[in-house]
Protein backbone atom coordinates (compact mmCIF):
# COMPACT_ATOMS: atom_id res chain seq x y z
CA UNK A 1 0.00 0.00 0.00
CA UNK A 2 0.95 3.32 -0.43
CA UNK A 3 1.92 5.52 2.00
CA UNK A 4 0.42 8.87 1.98
CA UNK A 5 3.00 10.60 4.14
CA UNK A 6 5.70 9.71 1.26
CA UNK A 7 3.68 10.61 -1.32
CA UNK A 8 3.22 13.97 0.43
CA UNK A 9 6.88 14.31 0.85
CA UNK A 10 7.88 12.82 -2.76
CA UNK A 11 5.67 16.23 -4.43
CA UNK A 12 6.67 18.65 -1.68
CA UNK A 13 7.51 20.58 -4.15
CA UNK A 14 4.17 21.14 -6.54
CA UNK A 15 2.34 21.04 -3.29
CA UNK A 16 3.56 24.47 -2.29
CA UNK A 17 3.90 25.74 -5.38
CA UNK A 18 0.81 28.47 -5.69
CA UNK A 19 -0.48 27.33 -9.94
CA UNK A 20 -0.29 23.68 -8.69
CA UNK A 21 -1.20 22.62 -4.72
CA UNK A 22 -2.83 19.66 -3.68
CA UNK A 23 -5.70 19.74 -6.12
CA UNK A 24 -2.99 20.11 -8.87
CA UNK A 25 -1.00 16.91 -7.58
CA UNK A 26 -4.70 14.75 -7.59
CA UNK A 27 -5.60 16.18 -11.39
CA UNK A 28 -1.63 14.44 -12.06
CA UNK A 29 -2.12 11.74 -10.39
CA UNK A 30 -6.08 10.92 -12.17
CA UNK A 31 -4.30 11.57 -15.33
CA UNK A 32 -3.94 8.84 -18.22
CA UNK A 33 -1.31 10.16 -20.48
CA UNK A 34 -0.14 8.07 -23.75
CA UNK A 35 3.31 8.81 -24.81
CA UNK A 36 4.24 7.86 -28.43
CA UNK A 37 7.85 7.20 -28.64
CA UNK A 38 10.55 6.31 -26.00
CA UNK A 39 13.73 8.01 -28.20
CA UNK A 40 15.17 11.55 -27.90
CA UNK A 41 12.28 13.38 -27.05
CA UNK A 42 10.07 10.32 -25.35
CA UNK A 43 13.13 10.13 -22.47
CA UNK A 44 12.69 13.80 -20.40
CA UNK A 45 8.76 13.17 -21.23
CA UNK A 46 8.78 10.07 -19.56
CA UNK A 47 10.96 10.97 -16.81
CA UNK A 48 9.20 14.59 -16.19
CA UNK A 49 5.76 12.96 -15.80
CA UNK A 50 6.70 10.08 -14.07
CA UNK A 51 8.86 11.80 -11.52
CA UNK A 52 5.74 14.46 -11.36
CA UNK A 53 3.27 11.74 -10.57
CA UNK A 54 1.40 11.27 -13.66
CA UNK A 55 -1.13 8.45 -12.28
CA UNK A 56 -0.75 6.63 -15.48
CA UNK A 57 1.33 6.64 -18.29
CA UNK A 58 1.29 4.30 -21.38
CA UNK A 59 4.33 3.87 -23.41
CA UNK A 60 4.13 3.13 -27.19
CA UNK A 61 7.27 2.36 -28.91
CA UNK A 62 8.56 -0.73 -31.70
CA UNK A 63 11.94 -0.08 -31.49
CA UNK A 64 14.77 -1.26 -29.41
CA UNK A 65 18.16 0.38 -27.30
CA UNK A 66 20.76 0.80 -30.47
CA UNK A 67 24.52 2.55 -29.00
CA UNK A 68 23.66 5.44 -31.46
CA UNK A 69 20.33 6.17 -29.04
CA UNK A 70 22.72 6.87 -25.93
CA UNK A 71 23.78 10.29 -27.16
CA UNK A 72 20.53 11.95 -26.53
CA UNK A 73 17.91 9.74 -25.18
CA UNK A 74 18.73 9.33 -21.60
CA UNK A 75 16.14 7.41 -20.51
CA UNK A 76 18.03 4.11 -21.82
CA UNK A 77 21.86 2.90 -20.64
CA UNK A 78 24.35 1.00 -21.75
CA UNK A 79 23.01 -1.97 -19.90
CA UNK A 80 19.97 -1.74 -22.02
CA UNK A 81 21.05 -1.93 -25.41
CA UNK A 82 19.14 -4.47 -28.28
CA UNK A 83 16.45 -4.89 -25.43
CA UNK A 84 13.43 -3.23 -26.21
CA UNK A 85 12.86 0.50 -25.42
CA UNK A 86 9.08 0.05 -23.47
CA UNK A 87 10.98 -2.52 -21.35
CA UNK A 88 14.31 -0.21 -20.81
CA UNK A 89 11.93 2.56 -20.17
CA UNK A 90 9.57 0.77 -17.55
CA UNK A 91 12.28 -0.63 -15.66
CA UNK A 92 13.50 3.31 -15.17
CA UNK A 93 10.41 4.72 -14.36
CA UNK A 94 9.48 2.17 -12.05
CA UNK A 95 12.97 2.48 -9.97
CA UNK A 96 12.06 6.59 -10.46
CA UNK A 97 8.22 5.81 -9.09
CA UNK A 98 6.52 2.79 -7.86
CA UNK A 99 3.81 5.36 -7.02
CA UNK A 100 2.41 5.33 -10.63
CA UNK A 101 0.83 2.74 -12.90
CA UNK A 102 2.85 2.01 -16.57
CA UNK A 103 1.67 -0.09 -19.59
CA UNK A 104 3.85 -0.64 -22.87
CA UNK A 105 2.77 -1.11 -25.66
CA UNK A 106 5.91 -2.50 -27.93
CA UNK A 107 3.71 -1.92 -31.21
CA UNK A 108 3.97 0.54 -34.19
CA UNK A 109 0.44 2.17 -33.52
CA UNK A 110 -1.70 2.48 -36.89
CA UNK A 111 -5.00 4.08 -37.37
CA UNK A 112 -7.52 1.73 -36.42
CA UNK A 113 -5.75 0.61 -33.03
CA UNK A 114 -4.52 4.43 -32.73
CA UNK A 115 -7.97 5.36 -32.06
CA UNK A 116 -9.27 3.13 -29.53
CA UNK A 117 -6.07 3.13 -27.83
CA UNK A 118 -5.62 6.80 -27.62
CA UNK A 119 -9.77 7.27 -26.52
CA UNK A 120 -8.50 5.73 -23.54
CA UNK A 121 -6.24 8.65 -22.77
CA UNK A 122 -6.66 12.13 -21.57
CA UNK A 123 -3.56 13.01 -23.34
CA UNK A 124 -1.81 12.06 -25.81
CA UNK A 125 2.15 13.27 -26.34
CA UNK A 126 3.56 12.27 -29.74
CA UNK A 127 7.25 11.99 -29.72
CA UNK A 128 7.42 10.19 -32.77
CA UNK A 129 10.77 10.55 -35.57
CA UNK A 130 8.56 10.52 -38.48
CA UNK A 131 5.70 12.48 -40.25
CA UNK A 132 3.40 9.56 -40.90
CA UNK A 133 3.29 8.68 -37.40
CA UNK A 134 2.56 11.99 -36.85
CA UNK A 135 -0.65 12.21 -39.34
CA UNK A 136 -1.74 9.03 -37.92
CA UNK A 137 -1.50 10.26 -34.19
CA UNK A 138 -3.39 13.63 -35.19
CA UNK A 139 -6.12 11.60 -37.10
CA UNK A 140 -6.95 9.01 -34.32
CA UNK A 141 -6.66 12.02 -31.76
CA UNK A 142 -9.31 14.44 -33.94
CA UNK A 143 -11.56 11.20 -33.83
CA UNK A 144 -11.23 10.68 -30.09
CA UNK A 145 -11.58 13.79 -29.34
CA UNK A 146 -8.41 14.02 -27.10
CA UNK A 147 -5.87 16.85 -27.19
CA UNK A 148 -2.18 15.74 -28.89
CA UNK A 149 0.84 17.69 -27.01
CA UNK A 150 3.46 17.34 -30.21
CA UNK A 151 6.78 17.87 -30.36
CA UNK A 152 9.43 17.55 -33.15
CA UNK A 153 13.16 18.08 -33.55
CA UNK A 154 16.09 18.65 -36.30
CA UNK A 155 20.01 19.22 -36.02
CA UNK A 156 19.59 22.20 -32.79
CA UNK A 157 15.94 23.56 -33.53
CA UNK A 158 12.73 21.60 -32.23
CA UNK A 159 8.73 22.90 -32.29
CA UNK A 160 5.92 22.38 -29.82
CA UNK A 161 2.18 22.61 -30.37
CA UNK A 162 -0.71 21.35 -28.32
CA UNK A 163 -3.76 20.57 -30.81
CA UNK A 164 -7.17 19.87 -29.66
CA UNK A 165 -9.93 20.78 -32.58
CA UNK A 166 -12.28 20.09 -30.00
CA UNK A 167 -11.68 23.17 -27.82
CA UNK A 168 -11.13 25.62 -31.43
CA UNK A 169 -7.72 24.94 -31.79
CA UNK A 170 -6.37 23.70 -35.01
CA UNK A 171 -5.13 20.14 -35.62
CA UNK A 172 -1.68 19.13 -36.75
CA UNK A 173 -2.52 19.08 -40.35
CA UNK A 174 -3.82 22.37 -40.17
CA UNK A 175 -0.81 24.14 -39.54
CA UNK A 176 1.54 21.02 -41.63
CA UNK A 177 -1.08 19.84 -44.35
CA UNK A 178 0.40 16.90 -45.64
CA UNK A 179 2.64 17.31 -48.38
CA UNK A 180 1.56 15.51 -51.93
CA UNK A 181 5.13 16.21 -52.64
CA UNK A 182 8.20 13.78 -51.71
CA UNK A 183 9.75 16.01 -48.70
CA UNK A 184 13.68 17.07 -48.47
CA UNK A 185 15.41 14.25 -46.73
CA UNK A 186 16.05 15.69 -43.08
CA UNK A 187 19.73 15.92 -41.99
CA UNK A 188 19.37 13.17 -39.10
CA UNK A 189 22.24 15.13 -36.82
CA UNK A 190 21.25 15.97 -33.49
CA UNK A 191 22.75 17.97 -30.51
CA UNK A 192 22.38 15.71 -27.67
CA UNK A 193 20.84 17.75 -25.09
CA UNK A 194 18.06 19.30 -27.97
CA UNK A 195 15.56 16.33 -26.97
CA UNK A 196 16.11 17.67 -23.27
CA UNK A 197 15.31 21.10 -24.22
CA UNK A 198 12.31 20.45 -26.69
CA UNK A 199 11.36 17.39 -24.14
CA UNK A 200 11.14 18.94 -21.12
CA UNK A 201 9.08 22.01 -22.64
CA UNK A 202 6.45 19.41 -23.81
CA UNK A 203 6.74 17.51 -20.03
CA UNK A 204 5.90 20.99 -18.92
CA UNK A 205 3.49 21.59 -20.97
CA UNK A 206 1.65 18.69 -20.45
CA UNK A 207 1.60 19.06 -16.26
CA UNK A 208 0.65 22.85 -17.46
CA UNK A 209 -2.59 21.76 -19.29
CA UNK A 210 -3.70 18.85 -16.90
CA UNK A 211 -3.25 21.24 -14.25
CA UNK A 212 -4.98 24.15 -15.91
CA UNK A 213 -1.53 26.32 -14.36
CA UNK A 214 -0.84 29.30 -16.62
CA UNK A 215 -1.39 30.23 -20.35
CA UNK A 216 -2.02 27.28 -22.74
CA UNK A 217 -0.17 26.29 -25.84
CA UNK A 218 -3.60 25.38 -28.12
CA UNK A 219 -3.79 27.53 -30.71
CA UNK A 220 -0.32 28.94 -30.65
CA UNK A 221 3.12 26.62 -32.02
CA UNK A 222 6.38 27.70 -30.12
CA UNK A 223 9.65 27.61 -32.51
CA UNK A 224 12.84 26.57 -30.48
CA UNK A 225 16.37 27.35 -32.44
CA UNK A 226 19.05 26.88 -30.13
CA UNK A 227 22.03 27.63 -32.40
CA UNK A 228 21.52 30.87 -33.29
CA UNK A 229 19.23 31.40 -30.00
CA UNK A 230 16.04 32.33 -31.55
CA UNK A 231 12.76 31.40 -30.12
CA UNK A 232 9.37 32.48 -31.51
CA UNK A 233 5.62 32.08 -30.26
CA UNK A 234 3.17 31.85 -33.28
CA UNK A 235 -0.31 32.02 -33.36
CA UNK A 236 -2.02 29.00 -35.10
CA UNK A 237 -5.96 28.97 -36.10
CA UNK A 238 -7.96 26.34 -37.43
CA UNK A 239 -7.81 25.63 -41.76
CA UNK A 240 -11.60 25.40 -42.27
CA UNK A 241 -10.45 23.21 -45.69
CA UNK A 242 -8.22 21.41 -43.48
CA UNK A 243 -8.86 17.77 -44.63
CA UNK A 244 -8.70 16.36 -40.70
CA UNK A 245 -10.30 18.36 -38.64
CA UNK A 246 -12.02 21.07 -41.30
CA UNK A 247 -15.85 21.73 -40.91
CA UNK A 248 -15.52 19.39 -37.20
CA UNK A 249 -18.30 22.01 -35.79
CA UNK A 250 -21.01 20.68 -38.50
CA UNK A 251 -20.41 17.08 -38.81
CA UNK A 252 -19.07 14.58 -35.68
CA UNK A 253 -17.35 11.51 -37.43
CA UNK B 1 10.35 49.68 -51.09
CA UNK B 2 10.00 48.13 -47.86
CA UNK B 3 12.48 46.31 -45.94
CA UNK B 4 11.50 42.71 -43.90
CA UNK B 5 13.21 40.69 -40.94
CA UNK B 6 12.97 37.41 -42.76
CA UNK B 7 14.16 34.86 -40.08
CA UNK B 8 15.01 31.07 -41.42
CA UNK B 9 14.63 27.70 -39.37
CA UNK B 10 15.82 23.77 -39.69
CA UNK B 11 16.47 23.20 -43.44
CA UNK B 12 15.39 26.25 -44.62
CA UNK B 13 18.42 28.01 -42.81
CA UNK B 14 20.55 25.06 -43.36
CA UNK B 15 20.31 25.94 -47.65
CA UNK B 16 20.69 29.53 -47.26
CA UNK B 17 23.24 29.69 -44.64
CA UNK B 18 22.02 32.60 -42.77
CA UNK B 19 18.99 32.35 -39.38
CA UNK B 20 18.13 35.63 -40.15
CA UNK B 21 18.63 38.97 -42.71
CA UNK B 22 17.19 42.00 -43.60
CA UNK B 23 15.14 42.06 -47.06
CA UNK B 24 14.51 45.18 -49.11
CA UNK B 25 11.93 44.21 -51.53
CA UNK B 26 8.61 46.23 -53.32
CA UNK B 27 7.36 42.52 -53.22
CA UNK B 28 3.03 42.57 -52.44
CA UNK B 29 2.85 39.17 -50.86
CA UNK B 30 5.16 36.33 -49.37
CA UNK B 31 5.12 34.50 -53.09
CA UNK B 32 6.35 37.57 -54.62
CA UNK B 33 8.90 37.95 -51.59
CA UNK B 34 10.12 34.58 -52.51
CA UNK B 35 10.84 34.44 -56.11
CA UNK B 36 12.32 37.77 -55.48
CA UNK B 37 14.94 36.03 -53.21
CA UNK B 38 15.05 32.73 -55.60
CA UNK B 39 16.09 35.38 -58.74
CA UNK B 40 18.79 36.53 -56.45
CA UNK B 41 20.91 33.15 -55.50
CA UNK B 42 21.19 29.71 -55.82
CA UNK B 43 20.70 28.93 -52.41
CA UNK B 44 17.54 30.48 -52.02
CA UNK B 45 16.39 28.99 -54.97
CA UNK B 46 17.34 25.51 -53.65
CA UNK B 47 15.40 26.24 -50.22
CA UNK B 48 12.06 27.41 -51.82
CA UNK B 49 11.74 24.96 -54.30
CA UNK B 50 9.46 22.94 -52.38
CA UNK B 51 6.69 24.94 -51.05
CA UNK B 52 4.66 22.91 -49.84
CA UNK B 53 6.93 21.58 -47.40
CA UNK B 54 7.28 25.67 -45.84
CA UNK B 55 5.10 27.36 -43.69
CA UNK B 56 5.14 30.97 -43.14
CA UNK B 57 4.67 33.57 -40.14
CA UNK B 58 4.25 37.18 -40.48
CA UNK B 59 4.82 38.89 -37.21
CA UNK B 60 4.10 35.50 -35.22
CA UNK B 61 0.84 34.63 -37.13
CA UNK B 62 0.90 31.69 -39.46
CA UNK B 63 -0.43 33.03 -42.97
CA UNK B 64 -0.40 31.57 -46.25
CA UNK B 65 1.99 32.52 -49.46
CA UNK B 66 -0.57 34.86 -51.13
CA UNK B 67 -0.77 37.19 -47.88
CA UNK B 68 -0.20 40.74 -48.06
CA UNK B 69 3.17 42.08 -46.68
CA UNK B 70 2.16 45.70 -46.23
CA UNK B 71 2.50 46.88 -42.42
CA UNK B 72 4.50 43.65 -41.71
CA UNK B 73 7.85 43.51 -39.73
CA UNK B 74 8.68 40.15 -39.77
CA UNK B 75 8.59 37.20 -42.11
CA UNK B 76 8.80 33.50 -40.59
CA UNK B 77 9.82 30.83 -42.65
CA UNK B 78 9.81 27.26 -41.75
CA UNK B 79 9.42 23.39 -42.38
CA UNK B 80 8.00 20.77 -40.48
CA UNK B 81 10.55 19.34 -38.45
CA UNK B 82 10.40 15.21 -38.49
CA UNK B 83 12.91 13.82 -35.87
CA UNK B 84 11.93 12.99 -32.28
ZN1 LIG C 1 -7.00 20.38 -39.06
Amino acid sequence: MLDASLSEDRYARHHILPEIGHKGQDRLGAARVLVVGAGGLGAPVLLYLAAAGIGHISIADDDVVSLSNLQRQVLHSTSWLDQPKTQSALARLHDLNPEIEITTYPVRIYDAEAISLVGQHDLVIDCTDNLEGRYVLNHACFKARVPLLSGAISGWEGHVGLYHPAQGGPCFACVFPEAVEERPAQNKGVVGALPGVVGATMALNAIKHITGAGASLLGKLLLIDTLWNEQRLLNVAQDPACPVCGGSHQEGC
Amino acid sequence: MATYDVVYFAWVRERIGLPREEVESTAQNVSDLISELSEREPRYAAAFSDLSAIRVALDQDLAQFDAPLEGVHEVALFPPMTGG
